[in-house]
C-alpha cells in the first residue's frame, strides 16, 4: 500500500481539502465513506466525495459564506457532516462541531462565541434546538439541513436542505470550476480549519484554534507510528466535537485515505461495528467494558462444555497471551501450542462477535482503562493500546508503541511531539500538533501556553526508567504530605476502584502525615458476593459495615499498598486507613459532579468529623447525614462507622 | 399548523346494524370518515369499537346497512376486497408471528404486492427476485420511518410491548394503505411509548396522507390528535363531532365517564 506521504505532491498537501482532492485523483475509485442506509451500506469513493463537498462548498458559497467564516456542524455521524468539514475549509472556512446530544440553551454560548452564520445540522430535532435558540443567536442567517424527514411544514427562508443546496452548488462548481481550485489554492497550512469546543468543566467553554498544520501533523504522526494504510476501516461513531473522533474519523482519514463508516443510528453500532469489522479502532474505557460484560453474560447462560472451554483457555490467554501479543520469547512451546488452540476455539469466534476480527491497533483513552479489562482484550489477541493528548493538543501527545505495552502508562512520545515534566509534577508539551490559541481568550492562551511554546496540560506526571509517560492525576488535585513526597489522590483511587467490589474512592492526604480513603463498595458485585456466602443485609448501610465487608476491602486495599511499594514516586502515599461510608456518594447530594467526578472539597468538608476519626486513631466514629432521595424528599442515614488499619509495605527499589 | 388538507367523504356507513345470535353488537350506527382525516372511536368497554372496525375492513358482515367506500355502494365489505382497496389494520392484541424477526414480519405486510407465484419464489430468479428487492426497499423504508433499525433482525417474540406495538404498525404501513385502522395502538404503553406512538401515528397521516381510523382508550391521547370523534356506548351511537363537542356532549360525559347529569 502507498502511503499518501511519499507521494510526489509532498509539499503541496498541507490543507485538508488538497489532501481530499489528492486522494480523489490517485484513488477515485477507492471507497472513502460509507453510511449503511435503509440496511444496506452505501459505499462513495474518494472521487464522488471530493464532488459532493466541492458542490457543497460552491453551495455554501453561493449563499455568501466567506473565508473566515465559522461553520456550525450539529449531528450525529453523518457522511454529508464530515463533508461539510471539508467544504467549509475549502472555502477557507472553520468547522465548528458541537455536540449533538447538548440542549438548543447549551448550544447558545458557542454559536454567540463564534459568531454562527452558518449551520449545518442533521434533522428537525437539531433544528428546532437551533429555532428554540435562535432570538439569541442574531447571527445566524442559514440553517442547512441533512434528512428532510418531518421538514415539510418548516416555512422559514433561512432554512434549507442540503440536497437543494449541493443540487445549487453542482451546477455552480459545473459552470465554474476553477472556483473551487482558486479557493483551494489560497488556502494555507497555518489558516484555522477547526474550532472545537472545551467541555467547559471549569468555567465557559473555550473554543480551541486548530489548524491544518497541527492536526496534518498530528494524524500524520499517528499513521506513521501505527503504520496505517489506504486499507483501514474504522467506525465513525464518537460524537463529532470530541478531538478524538475528528482526529481518527477525519484527521487521519484524510491523511492516510482511508475508510470511514457510519453506523446506521446510535442503537445499532454493536451491529455495524461487527458487520464492518474495522481494522482500526477508538473507543472510550466503557465501551470494552460493556462489549466485556454482554460477552460475559452471555458466556455464563451458556452450556456447561462451553463455559468450561471457555474458562480453560480464558486461562491460558491470561497466562500467556499478552505476552505472545507482545512478541516476548519468554512463553513456552506448550503454552503457543495450547494458545495456538485456543485461538480456533474461543478468542477467534470471540473476536468476531466482538466485531474486531480484523483489528490491528485499537485505542483507548478518555479515562483511566482497568488492568483487568485492558488486559483481557491484549490476552485475546487485540491489539489494545491507550494514548494520551487532550483538545488542545490534537489528542496525540503520547502513543504506546506496539509490543511496549504497559497497562497504567499512556506510552511514549509521539514522533515529533516533546514532552517534559515541569518542576511542580505538570505534563508539558510542544510541538506541531499544538493548538494555534482560544479563540477570542488571549488570556487563556497566555495563562496555558509559555512564551518557549510548551503547552501546560494541568495534568501531573512523570516519566518511568523505560521513558514511559505515566498520567497520575490532574496537577491541581496534587497535593504533598507532611514529609514532602508527592501525593496524587485520583493515582490511588483509580487503583481502587479498578476492583469490581470498590464503586467510588476518596482519598486524604495532603499536608498530613499519612494517607488515608474513604470507601464506596460496589452494590451489585459486594450484594452478589456476600450472597453467595450466606451473609444476610438490610440494605446498603448495614451490608457496608459488615466485618466481612471490611475484609474483602481491606484485602482489596492491601493490594493497592503492594502495588503502590513498587514505584519510588507513590511508594509513601500507600493508604494507612480507611472507611467504608455508610451511603454511596450521590450527585443529587452534589457529592460527585454530573460526569461522576467526586467533589473532593465538599466531601471533605462534609465529612471532617470522619477526617478527623481517620487521623485522630479512633476505631469507630458515629455519622448522620441528610441525604436527599430522586423525588426531591429528604431523609437521614445514621451509622456508627468502623475505621480499619492496613498493613503497608516498604519501597521496593527496582533492580537495575 | 398541519398544511395536510382534509378532503371529501371516502368512507360512510349507513345505518349500521350487526347481531351476533341475540346480542346486538352495533345499533343502527352512522358515520362516515373523510380523506386524510385522523378519526377516533371512543366508547367504554363493550361498547362495540372492535366490532366496528371489523365491519369497515369485511370481517363481520352486518345484518342491515349501507357501506359506501369511494362512491360504490355495497352491503358489506369482503375482507380481501379491503385489504386490496388500501384497508390495513393493527390489532388489540398484537398479531406478529413471534418466531419472525421484524424484518420477515414487515415483509408479510408485502404479500398483497407479491405478483410472482410461488414456484418463482422457490427458485427466487428473475421477477422474483428483483419484486423481493422492491419490496425490501419499501420495508426498510417503513424501519427507517419508525426508527426500528436497532431490531431488524431480532425476532419479534423477544421484544418488549411498546416495540412489538410499533412493529404491528409497521406491518400495517408495509402494505403503503390508503386507510389504517388502529385498535388501541397504545393500549397498556408508558407515558413515553404513548408520546412516541402518538408522533408516529400523525407523521404517517402528514407525510403519507393516509387516512387514520383508531380505537382508544386514552381520553388525552384521543383530543389530542384525532380530528373528529364518534362515540358508542352498548352498541349506539351517542355523540359525533370535534374533540371538544365531543367532550361537552352531557350524554358522553354521562356514558363515557359515568357522572350524573
Amino acid at each position: 500500500m502507498v502511503a499518501t506521504q511519499s507521494g510526489p505532491n509532498v509539499g503541496s498537501l498541507d490543507t485538508f481539502p488538497r489532501l481530499l482532492l489528492n486522494h480523489a485523483r490517485v484513488r477515485g475509485d477507492q471507497p472513502a465513506t460509507r453510511e449503511k442506509d435503509q440496511g444496506i451500506w452505501q459505499t462513495w469513493t474518494w472521487a464522488e466525495v471530493a464532488h459532493e463537498v466541492r458542490a457543497m462548498a460552491c453551495g455554501l458559497a453561493e449563499l455568501g459564506f466567506k473565508r473566515g467564516d465559522n461553520l456550525a456542524i450539529i449531528g450525529d455521524n453523518r457522511p454529508r457532516l464530515y463533508w461539510a468539514m471539508c467544504a467549509a475549509q475549502m472555502l477557507g472556512g472553520v468547522a465548528v462541531p458541537l455536540y449533538q446530544d447538548a440542549v438548543g440553551a447549551e448550544m447558545v454560548f458557542v454559536l454567540q462565541d463564534a459568531e454562527i452564520h452558518f449551520a449545518i445540522v442533521e434533522d428537525q430535532e437539531q433544528i428546532d434546538k437551533l429555532l428554540e435558540v435562535k432570538d439569541q443567536c442574531p447571527h445566524l442567517q442559514h440553517i442547512l439541513y441533512d434528512d428532510p424527514r418531518g421538514m415539510r411544514h418548516y416555512t422559514q427562508t433561512f432554512i434549507q436542505g442540503l440536497d437543494e443546496v449541493l443540487a445549487m452548488g453542482a451546477i455552480h462548481d459545473k459552470n465554474q470550476p476553477d472556483f473551487i481550485s482558486d479557493e483551494v489554492a489560497k488556502g494555507r497550512s497555518d489558516d484555522v480549519g477547526v474550532m472545537l469546543y472545551t467541555s467547559g468543566t471549569t468555567g465557559k467553554p473555550k473554543g480551541v484554534c486548530q489548524t491544518h498544520a497541527n492536526f496534518i501533523a498530528a494524524a500524520r504522526s499517528g499513521v506513521d507510528f501505527d503504520h496505517l494504510t489506504a486499507a483501514e476501516d474504522v467506525l465513525s461513531y464518537l460524537p463529532m466535537a470530541w478531538v478524538g473522533d475528528h482526529l481518527f474519523s477525519y484527521c487521519q482519514a484524510l491523511v492516510s485515505g482511508f475508510t470511514i463508516n457510519c453506523p446506521e443510528s446510535g442503537d445499532t453500532v454493536m451491529t455495524d461495528l461487527r458487520e464492518i469489522g474495522p481494522t482500526y479502532y477508538f473507543a472510550p474505557p466503557r465501551v470494552f467494558e460493556n462489549l466485556l460484560t454482554t460477552v460475559m453474560i452471555r458466556m455464563e447462560d451458556a452450556s456447561a462444555i462451553k463455559r468450561k472451554l471457555f474458562q480453560h483457555f480464558m486461562t491460558v490467554a491470561k497466562r500467556c497471551g499478552a505476552d505472545i501479543l507482545d512478541g516476548k520469547s519468554t512463553v513456552s512451546a506448550s503454552d503457543r501450542l495450547m494458545y495456538a488452540l485456543g485461538n480456533v476455539l474461543v478468542y477467534g469466534p470471540l473476536r468476531n462477535v466482538l466485531g474486531m476480527s480484523r483489528i490491528r491497533v485499537a485505542y483507548t483513552a478518555g479515562a483511566a482503562i482497568g488492568p483487568d479489562l485492558f488486559r483481557f482484550y491484549r490476552s485475546i489477541g487485540v491489539n489494545l493500546k491507550q494514548l494520551y493528548g487532550s483538545t488542545e493538543t490534537c489528542a496525540a501527545v503520547c502513543l504506546q508503541p506496539d509490543r511496549q505495552i504497559k497497562f497504567d502508562s499512556v506510552g511514549k512520545p509521539a514522533p515529533g511531539v516533546e514532552v517534559r515534566i515541569a518542576p511542580s509534577g505538570e505534563v508539558q508539551v510542544r510541538g506541531q500538533i499544538l493548538f494555534k490559541e482560544y479563540y477570542k481568550r488571549p488570556d487563556a492562551t497566555a495563562e496555558t501556553m509559555d512564551p518557549e511554546g510548551w503547552f501546560h496540560t494541568g495534568d501531573a506526571g512523570f516519566f518511568d526508567d523505560d521513558g514511559h509517560l505515566k498520567i497520575i492525576d490532574r496537577a491541581k488535585d496534587v497535593g504533598k504530605l507532611a514529609n514532602g513526597a508527592m501525593f496524587a489522590p485520583n493515582y490511588i483511587e483509580n487503583k481502587l476502584k479498578f476492583f469490581q467490589h470498590i464503586k467510588e474512592a476518596v482519598c486524604f492526604g495532603h499536608d498530613r502525615g499519612m494517607v488515608t480513603a474513604f470507601i464506596n463498595i460496589d452494590m451489585g458485585a459486594v450484594g452478589n458476593w456476600a450472597e453467595r456466602r450466606g451473609i444476610a443485609y438490610a440494605g446498603y448501610t448495614d451490608l457496608a459495615q459488615k466485618p466481612e465487608v471490611y475484609e474483602l476491602i481491606r484485602e482489596c486495599v492491601e493490594q493497592v499498598n503492594a502495588e503502590l511499594s513498587h514505584d519510588a514516586m507513590v511508594a509513601d502515599t500507600q493508604v494507612h486507613r480507611f472507611l467504608i461510608l455508610h451511603k454511596e456518594l450521590d450527585p443529587d447530594d452534589d457529592e460527585l459532579t454530573r460526569t461522576r467526578k467526586v467533589r473532593r472539597g465538599f466531601v471533605a468538608e462534609k465529612y471532617a468529623v470522619l477526617i478527623d476519626a481517620l487521623y485522630g486513631g479512633k476505631q469507630s466514629q458515629f455519622i448522620e447525614t441528610l441525604v436527599r432521595f430522586e423525588d426531591g424528599r429528604t431523609g437521614k442515614v445514621a451509622a456508627d462507622l468502623a475505621i480499619r488499619d492496613v498493613k503497608s509495605f516498604p519501597a521496593v527499589r527496582k533492580a537495575a | 399548523m398541519s398544511a395536510r388538507k382534509i378532503g371529501e367523504v371516502i368512507l360512510d356507513l349507513q345505518n349500521i346494524s350487526l347481531r351476533f345470535g341475540g346480542v346486538k353488537a352495533l345499533t343502527d350506527i352512522s358515520f362516515n370518515v373523510r380523506e386524510h382525516e385522523v378519526r377516533a372511536i371512543i366508547g367504554p368497554n363493550g361498547a362495540g369499537k372492535s366490532s366496528m372496525l371489523n365491519v369497515i375492513n369485511g370481517v363481520y358482515h352486518p345484518q342491515e346497512g349501507t357501506i359506501i367506500f369511494r362512491g360504490e355502494k355495497r352491503h358489506e365489505m369482503e375482507a380481501n376486497a379491503a385489504a386490496k382497496a388500501g384497508f390495513a389494520r393493527t390489532f388489540q392484541n398484537i398479531a406478529l408471528f413471534k418466531g419472525m424477526s421484524v424484518l420477515d414480519n414487515l415483509m408479510t405486510g408485502r404479500n398483497l404486492k407479491l405478483k410472482t407465484n410461488f414456484l418463482q419464489q422457490a427458485i427466487w430468479w428473475g421477477p422474483a427476485r428483483r419484486e423481493e428487492l422492491e419490496n425490501r426497499q419499501k420495508v426498510e423504508e417503513v424501519i427507517d420511518f419508525l426508527e426500528i433499525e436497532h431490531i431488524r433482525k431480532t425476532p419479534v417474540g423477544r421484544l418488549p410491548y411498546g416495540l412489538q406495538k410499533r412493529v404491528e404498525l409497521g406491518r400495517a404501513l408495509a402494505a403503503e394503505p390508503q386507510i389504517l385502522l388502529l385498535d388501541e395502538p397504545m393500549a397498556g404503553m408508558n407515558v413515553e411509548e404513548k408520546q412516541d406512538m402518538c408522533r408516529f401515528i400523525l407523521d404517517v397521516n402528514d407525510q403519507f396522507g393516509t387516512t387514520i381510523v383508531l380505537i382508544e382508550h386514552d381520553m388525552g391521547v384521543v383530543m389530542d390528535i384525532s380530528d373528529r370523534v364518534v362515540v358508542l356506548d352498548y352498541g349506539k351511537k351517542i355523540g359525533d363531532g370535534t374533540p371538544d363537542e365531543v367532550k361537552n356532549n352531557p350524554e358522553v360525559i354521562s356514558a363515557y365517564l359515568g357522572t350524573q347529569h
